[in-house]
Parts: C-alpha cells; structure tokens; sequence
C-alpha cells in the first residue's frame, strides 16, 4: 500500500519571548525584561496557589534549581513532571518495597543474566539500545519470555509469548507466584531472612489456580505453568518491564505484583539478577532524583522525615511545607475546582500528553496564569499568558541526565542556541531574584556541586569523575570509590542490622480496566511507541523518517473482515469520552478484540480524546493502555483516499 | 548466591615486536600490540566493536616460522612469538592490496588511504583504465542515507553489525559469488522495501564512505563538507530513558552527522533511528 500523502508538522524554534494581556489576544514580540516582568507578577499574586510542571527531558541540574524554585520562592511542594504518566508506579512500588525507587539492575547485567522476562515492554521498537543488551544477553544462551497482549517485534525474539488480556497482570503475576510456592521453588531462606508478609501472599495468590488464570488472562496455563518454572530455576534472572504494566489506573499494585515474583525467588539484590523499569524520557530519573516530585526532595530524600527537612532548610534557608504536594493529576483537578490558579510549565506538553486531553486543555484555560518555558510554542504554550524561549536539554546546555540504570552522564553544548532563547537555570534565576531570592550560579557544575553537598546518593559524582567513567550509577557516596552496579545486596547481608529494613510483599488484588468492553464500545484499545517516532511528535516530526507512516488504528486481519474495512480506510473511532477519524492498519501482532493506537501524531488524530483519565489513586499515572471503543465504517461519499 | 564474575586474570605475556620486546594482556590481537606500540598498521575491514573477518588483508605482518603472512587484526599474540610489521614481504603484499582495491573501488573518502598508497608506493594505474570498476551511481532512495557501492570494498562490517553481532535486523547481505559478489538489501532492490530500520549501524562502522549519511553526502556534493571545521562534543540523547551517549559533528552551528563513542558502556558505537537522526527538531530555526 502507498503511504499517504501526509506533511507532518513541524515546528520552529521560539526565538523570543511572547506575551499578551489576554488569552483573547494573539500573542505578541517582548522583551526578556517584560516578559520577565510580566511573569514574576502573574506568580506573586498567585502564591499559595502554584505549581510547577518540571520538565523529564531537561538536565538534573535544571530539575534542581526548579524545584528549588517551587518549595523556596513559591513556598510548595507542588512540583512535578510527566513521569506522572508513565513510570511514577513503578518508583512508588519500587520504593514501597525497598525503600529506593531505581531499577536494580544495569544494562550490563542482562547481557549476563539466565533469564529475562519482558513484561508490557516493546523494548525492540521504545528502547533499542536496552535491548541490543537483551540480545547479547539471548545470544550468551539466555532465554527471554514476552508478556505483552500483542506480539510485538520484542515477542519474535521471545522463547515463549503470553500475550495475555490488557489489564490481567496481576492474576497472572499471582498465577506464576502460586505456582512457583506450589511447585516447592519458592526460595525460602531469601523469604525468610529478607522479606515480610509472606504469609499473607501465600493466602493472596492460593486462589489463582493455573486453570483460573488461564479464564482470566486468556493465556494457557502450561505456558503461565512453564514461565513460574523458569523463573524460579534459572540461576540469575532479570524482570524487566515499561508502560503497559505502569500506564493502568491500578499501575503500582501491578508493579507491586511483579516485584512479588523477585522477593520470592530472590531475583534482586545480586548481580544479573534484579527488576528494571525501562524508563521513557532522558531525564524522567533524574528528575525525580532531583527532587522535582511532590514527595521527595533531592537525593529522592524523605519529606516528611522532619531530620531531612531541617537539613534542607539550612541549606537553603527557607522552611519547607512538612507534607506531600500536589502531583501533576491532582494539579489539574486543584485547577478544575479552583484552587490551582497559576503553573509555570517547563518544556511539557500536557495539552497533548495527558489522558482525556480536552479536559486537560479545559482546566489550563481556567487558569488565572501560565507561563510556558519550552523551545517550541506547543499546543500547551499556546494557552499561556507569557512564553518564555529556552535552550534545548540536550544539545544547547552544559549539566546531566539520569538514565533508567540510574548513571549520571554529561550532557555538553554542542550548539549556539537560536535568537534570544536563554537557559533554564538562568531563566529560573532571574525569576527567583525578581520574587526576592536573588540566586546565582556561575555553571551548570555550581548548581551540580550544590546538589552533591546535599545529596549523599550523589556526592562522589563529580563533573571529572563523570568524564572519566563515562557516567557513574548512582548510589555514589564516596568520591574515591564505586558501587557494585546492582542496588539492595544488603539483602543478603548474613548480619541482620546490615540487612536493613525487610522487603514486604505487596498485598494486592486484581482489579480489572475501569473502562469496560460492551456491546457498545466492544473493542479494547490499548496505546505504545512506535520505532522511529516519540511521543506527542514534537521532537521526532522533525526528521525525514522512511519508517514513518501517520496516525492508524491497527486492527487484527479477522476484525478488519468483521466491520468489513480495508487498509487506509478511514473510519470512526468512539470511545465514551471521544469520537476521533483515523484510517485503518491492519497488523498481524494483534487479535481479535484488540485495536493499537499510539500518541504520536495528535494534529492529525488525537489518541487521547479516546483514553480515560481512569488514574492510579498511588502514583496519579491514567490508564492510557485500555480504552474501549468501538469502530465505524463511514458512509461510501466520505472515505477519503 | 552468585558473585560477581571476575573472569579468569589476564597474565600478560611477551614477545617480540620489530625485535623490541612487547608485553600485552593475555588474549590481545598483533594489533592491539602494535598500536599500544604507536606502529601505525593500515587497517580496512577491522573494526573495534566487531568481530575479525580477515577480509581485507592490508594489516598482514610476517610471523617467525609461519608460512604465510597472517592478519594482525584476528592474529593473537603468543608468548615468544617473533613479529616483524615491516619486512619486504608484508610491505609488498599490502602494496599489491592497496592497488587491486584502489584500481577497483572509489578510495577516496577512505580516511588515511591516499597516505597508505604513497607511503607503499602503489600503483593502482598499472592495471590501465579497464579494471574492473562497479561504475554505478550511488543510490539515494531515502532522505537518512546514501549507498554508493562503488567505494565498497565488501569487508561485510555492515553486514556484521546489521546482523548478529549488534543490531540482529539483518536487512544487509551479500549476494551474487565470486566476481559478482556485492553487499546488498533483499533482492538487491532499495532500503525502503527492506527490513531496515534505519539506525545508521552500518554507516557508523563503514570503512570507506560507501554507506554515508544523507547530510554528509550532499554536503561533499555541494563542497561545503569540511571536517576541519567541524566540533564533535558527547552528549546524551533526547529521547527515551536508556540514555545512549551521542557525537554531534556540528558544522557552522548545524549537527552534520551523529555518531556513538564506540567504548561506550551504555551503547558500544550503536544508535536507534532517533538517536542517529531524529535531531533536526532543534535546527528549525525559522
């Protein structure tokens, strides 16, 4: 089939500062200094109704100075970014078990591991550079098992796929771990030394026979049966997952469920054995890190541990509010009832990211203020009353990034930034000093050096050391040493106060999408990444991509037959909450029942006008991996070719 | 439980380079040797991130005792082994190398060739205008890059990288035998109707500039590619989380070419698709 005629598109680097008096008004040409202005008075009066959206693709040291800027200038926790959407379950279910909210494990690692299991994770097309390490780790005689609801390009290489029903990971978690405890593979000194509450798990899981999670998850339970097997054999294994586990409205109990199957075989804590969340921005673990989350401050420390807090506020100077914030879901709903009155949104495109995005959009109208900090004027920037032009993360600035290993590399500026577009760190400065807090950094390597002086998980990381390692994996305390590069070993520790605190099984239930399939809306949507694109499209539209082919609602052949429609058909899709036209693809990695939309193109087909804002009452994070829709074939006249 | 595998402790042995004595770990190429020794030993089809596929032969030496020469490339050193890198023999056989590739295939984006082909003072003229050449036209099917199989010189680097040593597509093979044995996608027709997915693997390890990226390509047509006037700073990339370290060649405030530190631990020299292209979001400035 032909690719469609199709002009992506792009967008241009903002190159000054905009603002207007009203949201009425276009957008007009300022200055810096009234721009400046202008948003320094638009979050003076709103103080005690702020926050701030952090950005996940900027640097460490720019996640730093904002939040910085949101608990000292503008007195709040209220601080956050887009991991909301996608991994903050599994650094809640990580941290709730073992008090870190890293992956475990390094890349390195997989390429000698026994085992791997890919869970909710098209690594092959979303990470892959992650899993060349996954075939290193296959070719060195590892066998991998897929756990996705479609054969995805990551099950080829899989020695067995259980494509199971969106939203079943939980039973078929519980059904591996009955299995596991069933079968006498169970590792009990590990449970015994390391763990609590296995008691509790066994009675959890007793009722998830093999043949009741075969009902369940549509998965035949020789092949549930053989996974437990496997992964409670194999010697050194790895559990690997991304969104389709973490993007539910119950995504920290399923990160929860998986971290169970480690504690029972004691698969964490050792070398190429251990969990990694497969993280979906460059810096969305750094940010957290840094400190640009509602509920810890930098060093992913404690707020409520009132020790930690003083500590913070001598450094800083300041007092600290002693409870969470807001995160970025209760931010739009503080918005929706009023409370919520000004955000200063750093490189986020919420208007287009978020679940149900016209509610999104909406709640940002009501706003008494924005100001949007970014590079391009997206369609979130679109709605402020002042942008503000920045310098892109990656290839404009000087600092550090924090990938899902958890190493801290250097990012370098490569490229003179366009017009009169200015840093982060500086822009955040020059606002702070505007709202009475005169800060200054000479360098992206002072705000870095702050952060190591309060930071011990990050002091022996210094700018030479980064450069001389090629990145080092935090924890680093100490500037003259290394850590293994796989965390909790303490575990083991034959000395129980070494060991430190147990590692609990989580105690959750299976609870299936809020969005349910009917005979109206019978088809499950479920949404992911392709190759060659990214997100809502802003960065990778930017390209000549051969591979890229538009928006499409991909069905299976058999349903394609079924509503009689054909490829590049366009047709109707519904949801409860929206109606979209989009053409049809048909893939063979589905089935029947299935649909696959991604959130690559939302200016030609806005995926998120379909999926609910159904949100993990834990980690915030939307159910974006099951909608139900339904598919209608358009009248003959209006099918576009 | 498990510990950590140390491997087994690399001794180091010695032997003989151009009669001086040469210590290296256990395991370490002639090469490897010969570089730790600042002897510069021309190489084509060898590559640091790949396996040897003793392809090309321009690094063969003379080993004591051995009846050929052997490639310093895949050739391990032994403990007393007598190595001599340049001897009449394997100067001579290298310049004979250098004029059957240079005679038969475009060199002249192969870095340091020009230099090879003095300094072995090669004639690839004597074989008269009629050598056997692809003459064919580079082929442009896509806008991320370029396939001028007339700089080939079938090392099967692209092949090895695209294939199971590093990116497992295998879009990229050889077909035809002998004479007319040629790299090429399925059924020799363009990229855009092959398995590849565009992740610029092949040109990061290609040799000669057979396999370029579009931007330099056009850029060497137009006569503004100008490596001396070019930065290359490491960063890391945009994208997703796993956080690959990039080259960014940059050329009059514009990225030109991206690339990969190939001692890297987090991508060893390869990228995705993104990665190696997806930057010109930046550079949209008006």
């Amino acid at each position: 089939m032909r690719k469609r005629d199709r002009s992506p598109k792009t967008y241009t680097r903002l190159t000054h500062p905009l603002v207007r008096d009203s949201r009425d008004e276009p957008f007009r040409r300022a200055g810096w200094e009234e721009a400046l202005d202008r948003a320094a008075r638009g979050l003076a009066r709103n103080r005690g109704a702020f926050g701030m959206f952090s950005c996940a693709r900027a640097t460490n040291e720019m996640n730093y100075v904002a939040q910085k800027f949101a608990r000292v200038v503008m007195g709040t926790n209220n601080v956050d970014s887009c991991n909301r959407t996608c991994h903050a379950p599994s650094v809640a279910g990580l941290s709730a078990a073992f008090g870190s909210g890293g992956g475990t494990s390094s890349y390195e690692e997989v390429e000698h591991t026994d085992l791997i299991v890919m869970w909710g994770s098209n690594a092959r097309f979303a990470h892959p550079i992650f899993f060349q390490h996954v075939l290193r780790g296959i070719r060195n005689g590892a066998r991998m098992y897929a756990v996705d609801p479609r054969r995805t390009s990551t099950a080829e290489w899989a020695e067995s796929w259980l494509g199971l029903n969106v939203g079943t990971d939980i039973p078929m978690a519980h059904a591996i771990g009955r299995e596991i405890i069933h079968a006498g593979l169970a590792n009990e000194a590990f449970i015994a030394r390391a763990t609590t509450g296995f008691e509790e798990y066994r009675a959890l899981v007793e009722p998830w026979t093999p043949s009741l999670a075969e009902k369940v998850t549509g998965v035949p339970a020789a092949a549930i049966r053989e996974l437990a097997h496997a992964y409670a054999r194999a010697e050194r294994a790895q559990l690997c997952w991304t969104l389709g586990i973490t993007e539910h409205h119950n995504g920290t109990d399923n990160v929860r469920a998986l971290i169970n199957l480690s504690l029972l075989t004691g698969h964490v804590g050792r070398y190429a054995s251990g969990l990694q969340p497969l993280r979906g921005q460059n810096n969305v673990q750094g940010g957290g890190d840094m400190g640009a989350i509602p509920n810890r401050l930098p060093g992913f420390q404690d707020i409520l541990d009132p020790a930690t807090r003083l500590k913070f506020e001598s450094a800083w100077d300041t007092v600290i509010q002693p409870h969470h914030g807001l995160n970025l879901t209760e931010m739009f709903e503080a918005m929706e009832e009023g409370s919520l009155k000004a955000v200063y949104c750093i490189g986020e495109n919420p208007a287009q990211s978020e679940a149900d995005s016209e509610q999104a959009v909406r709640r940002m109208r009501q706003l008494d203020f924005l100001v949007v900090q970014d590079i391009f004027l997206t369609k979130t920037a679109q709605l402020a009353d002042v942008v503000l032009p920045a310098t892109a993360g990656w290839a404009e600035t000087d600092g550090t990034t924090t990938n899902s290993e958890r190493r801290v590399q250097r990012v370098r500026r490569a490229l003179t930034p366009p017009g009169e577009a200015r840093e982060d760190i500086d822009i955040l400065c020059d606002l702070a000093t505007r709202l009475g807090h005169p800060w200054k950094y000479a360098d992206a390597e002072a705000v870095w050096n702050e952060l190591r002086s309060v930071s011990p998980d990050h002091h022996g990381m210094t700018y030479e050391r980064l450069e001389e390692h090629q990145g080092i994996q935090w924890p680093c305390p100490s500037t003259d040493r290394l850590e293994p590069s796989y965390l909790h070993g303490r575990l083991w520790d034959p000395d129980p106060r070494r060991r430190g605190r147990p590692a609990p099984f989580g105690i959750v239930r299976h609870d299936p999408p809020v969005d349910l399939t009917d005979e109206e809306y019978p088809i499950r949507l479920t949404t992911g990444r392709r190759l060659d694109s990214y997100n809502t499209g802003v960065q990778s539209g930017g390209f000549a991509s051969p591979l890229r082919r538009g928006e499409y609602i991909e069905l299976c052949p058999e349903d394609a037959e079924r509503y009689g429609v054909m490829v590049g058909e366009e047709v109707r899709v519904s949801s409860r909450r929206g109606s979209v036209l989009a053409p049809v693809w048909i893939d063979l990695a589905l089935r029947p029942g299935l649909a696959f939309m991604t959130m690559h193109f939302p200016d030609e087909v806005d995926t998120n006008q379909l999926t609910i804002e159904a949100n993990c009452p834990i980690a915030g994070t939307a159910e974006f991996k099951a909608s139900a829709i339904r598919i209608e074939k358009l009248p003959v006249a209006t099918i576009v070719r | 439980m498990t510990v950590i595998p140390l491997g087994v402790p690399r001794r180091l042995l010695e032997f003989t380079l151009d009669g001086e004595e040469a210590r290296v770990p256990e395991g370490s190429t002639i090469l490897d040797a010969c570089r730790a020794a600042g002897k510069d030993i021309p190489t084509l089809c060898q590559g640091d991130t790949l396996t040897p596929r003793n392809a090309c032969r321009v690094c063969v030496v003379e080993v004591e005792g051995a009846r050929t020469l052997v490639p310093a490339c895949s050739r391990r050193a032994e403990p007393g082994m007598e190595v001599r890198t340049d001897t009449e023999r394997a100067r001579h056989s290298r310049k004979v190398v250098l004029e059957l590739l240079a005679s038969s295939v475009d060199l002249s984006t192969t870095p340091q060739a020009a230099a090879w082909i003095k300094e072995y003072e090669a004639k690839p003229d004597r074989f008269g205008p009629d050598a056997a050449r692809l003459n064919e036209e580079p082929r442009i099917d896509n806008d991320l890059y370029v396939r001028d199989y007339g700089k080939c010189v079938l090392c099967y680097k692209c092949v090895d990288a695209c294939g199971d040593q590093w990116q497992n597509t295998f879009a990229i093979s050889v077909t035809g035998r002998g004479f007319d044995a040629r790299i090429a996608v399925e059924h020799d027709g363009p990229l855009t109707d092959s398995a590849c997915v565009y992740c610029g693997n092949c040109v990061e390890v290609c040799p000669t500039g057979a396999l370029s990226f579009k931007s330099e390509f056009d850029m060497r047509a137009a006569g503004t590619w100008d490596e001396a006037a070019q930065t290359r700073t490491t960063t890391v990339c945009a994208y997703c989380g796993v956080g690959c370290n990039l080259t960014l060649h940059v050329q009059d405030n514009e990225i030109v070419k991206v690339t990969s530190p190939h001692d890297n631990p987090v991508t060893h020299g390869n990228l995705c698709i993104k990665g190696r292209f997806g930057y010109q979001h930046v550079q949209n400035r008006d």
